[in-house]
C-alpha cells in the first residue's frame, strides 16, 4: 500500500477507532500505529524479505535512538519495558502474516520465519548494545552519540548514492540467492527512513546540547514513528511534540472543531496533491523526456512553470494531509509551506518552502558550522562565514534528495542565491528605506523582486528535475533561446 | 465549530451535490460536455483522431466519445471559403502508425499545396482510426460529415470487410446506439443484438455525474493532453525498434477461419456498409472515392500461397474481384492501389507504411485529389 487515497481512507478509519479507545491508551495506540504503518506503507521490494527487514530496522533504530538520548541517569522504567514489548509484539505479530495467503496479508510480501527474525533482531540489538557499552563512558557527549549518528549518516549515504545502493542491493541479492545482475537502487526503497533519520539526528544532537527533555521510550517512539509524517514530513521537534503527546488523554473524545480543522486540511491536501499536482504530471511539467520534445522556448518555459507548480502542490498537498491527520490524532504538526512562490527574496522563499527541513538544516548544519568557524582564532570575514554556512546547508539539502551531481549543483545554485541576496540586502539597506517613501516605486520594485525570485527558483528546478548535467545545461540554454 | 454546524455543512454539500447531478441528468450534461473542447481554441487541434495505448509517452488516449474526438481535431475548425476539404477514412496505416504527424498521408498531401479544379486549396484531414472494420469507418464518417467535406477518400482492405467482425472494435461496441440507428436506417446485415455491443444503462444514476465519471475523466484527460500536444507536437509514442515484416511466410492458406480456398461471397463482406457510406457522403453534398489500400507483397518463401502474413492469395484475389465488381455495379469511384507501394516501404504490418512509402501513396492519390471539371 502506498500513501494514496485508499491509505488516507484507512488512516481516517483507524483514527475514528482511535478516539473510541479509553483516553489513557491513546499514546499506546499511536505507538502501535506508528510501528504498524512502517510495515503497511512499505512498498513491496524484489529482494526476499527486504520489505520486512527494512521497517524492522527502522523500529530498531528508533529504540536505539531513545537509548542513546536518554537523559543522564534516566533509568528504564516499567513503561519503557512495556513500550519495547509493544514494539516487538507489533513486529512479531506482523511477521505472522507469513502464514496467511497472499491476498490476506497486511505486509507487502511474505515475512521471514519467526526464528530467523528473532535471531536477526537479537544479534542486531546485541551489536548496538555492545557499541553503546564501548562509548557510554566517554566524557564528550558528542563522542557518546557519534556511533549512532555515523550509522544513520552512513545508511543515508548508502541509500542516496546510487552506486553504493546498487552494490549493497547486489550483495543482499547474492545472500538471498537471487539474480545479482538486476540489482537496482530501488531494491532498497526504505519507506520513511529519511524523515526518521532527521528526527533521530535532531534528538541525538539536542541531547549533546542538553536541550532535549527527558523522554520515555513510549513518547520517543510515538514521536519518531508518528504515522502521518512518516512518509513526507513535516519534521516535528521532539520537545514540541511531547507537549501534545502528554495532553492526549485530556482531549475531548468528540471535538467538532478538531474534526472540522483536520478535515479541511486533509481535503485541501487531497485537492492539491491528487487533483492539481497529478494533473500537472500528465506531461504538463518538465521531465527528462519532454525537455527534448518541447517545440520552442515558450513551450519549455510552460513545462518549467508546470514543474514548479507540480512540485509545490504535490509536496504541500502531502504536508496538508499529514497536518490534517495529525490534528485528527490530537497532534499539531509544524507548518511546512507558507506561500513560497509569492516571496520576493530567495531568503524569504527558503523561510517558507519546506520550512521544517529548512529549520532542521539551520539548527543542525548552518548554526553549528558558523559557530565553529567563529570559535576559530583566525576568523574569516562575516561574508565568508555566511557563504560557507549557506553552501554547507544547501548542499546538505541538495544531497539529501540523492547523491548526484545535479542535486549538488541545485544546492550550489540555492546557496549562491542566498549569498547574493545577503550581500545585496546588506549593501542596499539605505536605498531600500528610501524606496519605501515612494509607494509606487516600492510596488514596482516588489513586483520585479518577486519575478526575479520566482524565476531564479524555477530555473534552479531544472537541475532538480533532470537527471543529467548535459541535459540540464542544454535545457537552460534553450530556456534562454540558445541551442535550438 | 459545533457538530450542529458541521451537520449543516454536510447537509448543504449533499443537497448541492445531488442538485448538480440532477441538472447534469436533465440537461443531458454529457452531450454538452463532450462537444466542448480546448482544442482549436486554446491549443491547436489534433492532426489525427485521439488514439493511444500509452498515454504517459504518447500524450494521447483512446476514448469512446466521437463528438469529443472530433472536437479535438483540426477538422472542427470552420471551413475557409477557399478550402477544398478532403477527409481520409481508414485504418492504422492511414492514421499513420509509426509516423510523426508531419509524415502522415494527410500531412504529405496537404503539404503538396494542391488546388482543386475550381482553384480552392486542397486541405486533407486525417480521420482514420486504428483497427480494421468498415462499420468503425462508417461511424466516424457519419459524425464527420457535419464538417462539410468536398471529398471523402475511404481506404479499405480485406480485413475490414468480414461481416462477423464489424462490431468488435471498441469504438463500435461502445457507441451501440449510433451504430444500431445506422443498421436500422440502412438495413445493414449486422445483428443489432450482437453481444459485443455495450449498452449504456439508461437509469438516472448512470446518466449522472457519478455514473458518467469515466467518460468525464476521459474527456478531461483529452483536454489536458492537448496542452502536452501543443508543447511537444507528439501524439504517438514511436518505439525506436520494431519487428520488421517477415518475407518468408507460412504455407497455411487460412483466412478468417476459412482453411479451404474458395471464392468469397458477397454475403460474407460488408459491401452494404460501403454503400451506406457512399449514400451518406452524397447526401451531405460530398464525393467519395474508395481506395483499396496498398499491402505488403512478399517475395520470400511461400509467396505463391500468401501475399503477406495477413492475406492468403486466394482470399485477397477474391476480395479484389468482389470489390471491383461492386464498384462497377454501383458506379462508385474506386482506385485499386493494392500493389502501388514496393515491399521495402512497409514497417511493422502489411498496411503500415514508412514516410517514403506514404509519399509514394500520396503521389498515386493526386489525380483523384484534383479531378478535372
Amino acid at each position: 500500500m502506498s500513501f494514496d487515497l485508499s491509505a488516507i481512507a484507512v488512516f481516517a478509519a483507524a483514527i475514528g477507532a482511535y478516539w473510541l479507545l479509553p483516553a489513557r491508551t491513546r499514546g499506546w495506540a499511536l505507538l502501535i500505529g506508528g510501528g504498524a504503518t512502517l510495515f503497511l506503507l512499505q512498498p513491496r521490494l524484489p529482494i526476499r524479505f527486504a520489505d520486512f527487514v527494512l521497517p524492522t530496522g527502522a523500529v530498531m533504530l528508533t529504540v536505539a535512538g531513545w537509548w542513546w538520548t536518554r537523559a543522564p541517569n534516566q533509568p528504564a522504567t516499567r513503561q519503557d519495558v512495556l513500550a519495547v514489548a509493544i514494539l516487538a509484539g507489533t513486529v512479531l505479530l506482523l511477521a505472522l502474516n507469513r502464514y496467511l495467503p497472499g491476498s490476506a496479508r497486511l505486509t507487502p510480501s511474505r515475512p521471514p520465519d519467526m526464528l530467523t527474525l528473532v535471531i536477526g533482531i537479537g544479534a542486531s540489538t546485541l551489536a548496538l548494545y555492545g557499541v553503546w557499552l564501548l562509548t557510554r563512558r566517554m566524557v564528550s557527549p558528542m563522542a557518546r552519540i557519534r556511533p549512532l549518528l555515523l550509522l544513520i549518516v552512513a545508511l543515508f549515504a548508502l541509500l542516496k548514492t546510487e552506486v553504493l545502493a546498487i552494490a549493497v542491493a547486489g550483495a543482499w541479492r547474492g545472500l538471498a540467492g537471487q539474480d545479482v545482475t538486476i540489482a537496482s537502487a530501488l531494491d532498497l526503497n526504505w519507506l520513511g527512513f529519511s524523515y526518521l533519520a532527521f528526527r533521530i539526528i535532531h534528538t541525538l544532537i539536542d541531547r549533546t546540547s542538553g536541550i532535549l527533555p527527558s523522554l520515555s521510550l513510549h513518547a520517543y517512539a510515538a514521536y519518531a514513528l508518528f504515522p502521518p509524517s512518516l512518509v513526507a514530513g513535516p519534521i516535528d521537534r521532539a520537545d514540541r511534540f511531547v507537549k501534545d503527546f502528554d495532553a492526549l488523554p485530556m482531549l475531548a473524545r468528540f471535538d467538532a472543531d478538531r474534526f472540522a480543522r483536520g478535515g479541511a486540511r486533509i481535503a485541501m491536501g487531497i485537492f492539491k496533491k491528487f487533483v492539481i499536482a497529478d494533473t500537472l504530471s500528465f506531461g504538463l511539467s518538465l521531465n527528462a523526456v519532454n525537455v527534448d520534445q518541447a517545440v520552442g522556448t515558450g513551450a519549455l518555459w510552460l513545462l518549467l512553470y508546470g514543474y514548479a507548480l507540480r512540485l509545490f502542490f504535490d509536496f504541500s498537498g502531502y504536508s496538508d494531509i499529514a497536518i490534517g491527520l495529525g490534528i485528527w490524532l490530537g497532534v499539531k504538526l509544524p507548518e511546512n509551506f507558507d506561500r513560497p512562490y509569492l516571496r520576493t527574496t530567495i531568503t524569504a522563499f527558503w523561510q517558507s518552502w519546506h520550512k521544517s527541513l529548512g529549520d532542521w538544516a539551520r539548527f543542525y548544519v548552518f548554526s553549528p558550522l558558523t559557530r565553529a568557524i567563529l570559535r576559530r582564532e583566525r576568523k574569516p570575514s562575516s561574508a565568508v562565514i555566511v557563504g560557507i554556512g549557506h553552501l554547507a546547508t544547501m548542499l546538505t539539502i541538495g544531497l539529501w534528495h540523492g547523491v548526484t551531481v545535479n542535486f549538488a549543483i541545485w544546492g550550489l545554485w540555492q546557496a549562491a542565491g542566498l549569498y547574493a541576496h545577503k550581500r545585496w540586502s546588506d549593501s542596499t539597506r539605505r536605498w531600500y528605506r528610501k524606496l519605501s517613501e515612494t509607494p509606487g516605486r516600492k510596488r514596482a520594485w516588489t513586483l520585479f523582486a518577486w519575478a526575479i525570485t520566482f524565476h531564479y527558483v524555477a530555473l534552479g528546478w531544472v537541475w532538480f528535475a533532470l537527471p543529467d548535467v548535459g541535459q540540464s545545461i542544454r535545457a537552460l540554454g534553450r530556456l534562454l533561446g540558445i541551442g535550438w | 465549530m459545533t457538530w450542529r454546524a458541521l451537520a449543516r455543512i454536510a447537509l448543504k454539500t449533499a443537497i448541492l451535490f445531488i442538485l448538480c447531478n440532477l441538472i447534469f441528468v436533465f440537461t443531458n450534461g454529457m452531450t454538452i460536455v463532450e462537444r466542448l473542447s480546448l482544442y482549436n481554441l486554446v491549443v491547436p487541434g489534433r492532426a489525427r483522431l485521439p488514439y493511444g495505448e500509452n498515454p504517459a509517452e504518447s500524450y494521447n488516449l483512446s476514448l469512446d466519445s466521437l463528438p469529443a474526438m472530433l472536437a479535438s481535431h483540426t477538422v472542427a475548425r470552420p471551413k475557409a471559403a477557399d478550402e477544398y476539404r478532403v477527409l481520409l477514412i481508414g485504418d492504422s496505416g492511414i492514421w499513420g502508425w509509426r509516423l510523426t504527424p508531419d509524415a502522415t498521408l494527410s500531412a504529405q498531401l496537404t503539404a503538396r499545396d494542391l488546388r482543386s479544379a475550381d482553384g480552392r486549396r486542397v486541405v486533407v484531414y486525417n480521420l482514420a482510426y486504428p483497427i480494421q472494420a468498415l462499420m468503425k469507418d462508417a461511424l466516424i464518417l457519419d459524425a464527420a460529415l457535419a464538417h462539410q467535406p468536398d471529398l471523402v477518400v475511404w481506404f479499405v482492405t480485406l480485413d475490414g470487410f468480414p461481416l462477423d467482425k464489424q462490431t468488435y472494435p471498441p469504438l463500435v461496441a461502445r457507441n451501440a446506439k449510433g451504430v444500431r440507428a445506422l443498421i436500422a436506417q440502412y438495413e445493414l446485415p449486422i445483428d443489432p443484438r450482437d453481444p459485443a455491443f455495450v449498452d449504456a444503462p439508461g437509469d438516472l444514476l448512470a446518466r449522472s455525474i457519478v455514473g458518467m465519471r469515466r467518460p468525464l475523466a476521459d474527456w478531461l484527460r483529452l483536454q489536458l493532453y492537448g496542452v502536452s500536444w501543443a508543447l511537444t507536437g507528439i501524439d504517438q509514442a514511436i518505439a525506436a525498434e520494431y519487428a520488421p515484416l517477415a518475407s518468408d511466410l507460412d504455407a497455411d492458406p487460412t483466412w478468417n477461419a476459412i482453411a479451404v480456398p474458395r471464392p468469397l461471397t458477397p454475403s460474407e463482406l460488408a459491401i452494404p456498409v460501403l454503400a451506406m457510406g457512399e449514400k451518406l457522403t452524397r447526401a451531405a453534398g460530398g464525393r467519395m472515392v474508395i481506395v483499396n489500400e496498398p499491402i505488403h507483397i512478399s517475395r520470400g518463401a511461400n509467396a505463391d500461397v500468401r501475399y503477406n502474413s495477413w492475406y492468403p492469395r486466394w482470399a485477397y484475389d477474391s476480395y479484389r474481384e468482389g470489390l471491383e465488381r461492386a464498384c462497377g455495379e454501383r458506379a462508385w469511384t474506386c482506385l485499386d492501389l493494392w500493389d502501388a507501394v514496393p515491399a521495402d516501404y512497409f514497417t511493422d504490418s502489411p498496411v503500415h507504411l514508412s514516410p517514403d512509402g506514404t509519399a509514394i501513396l500520396a503521389d498515386a492519390l493526386i489525380p483523384i485529389m484534383i479531378p478535372k471539371g
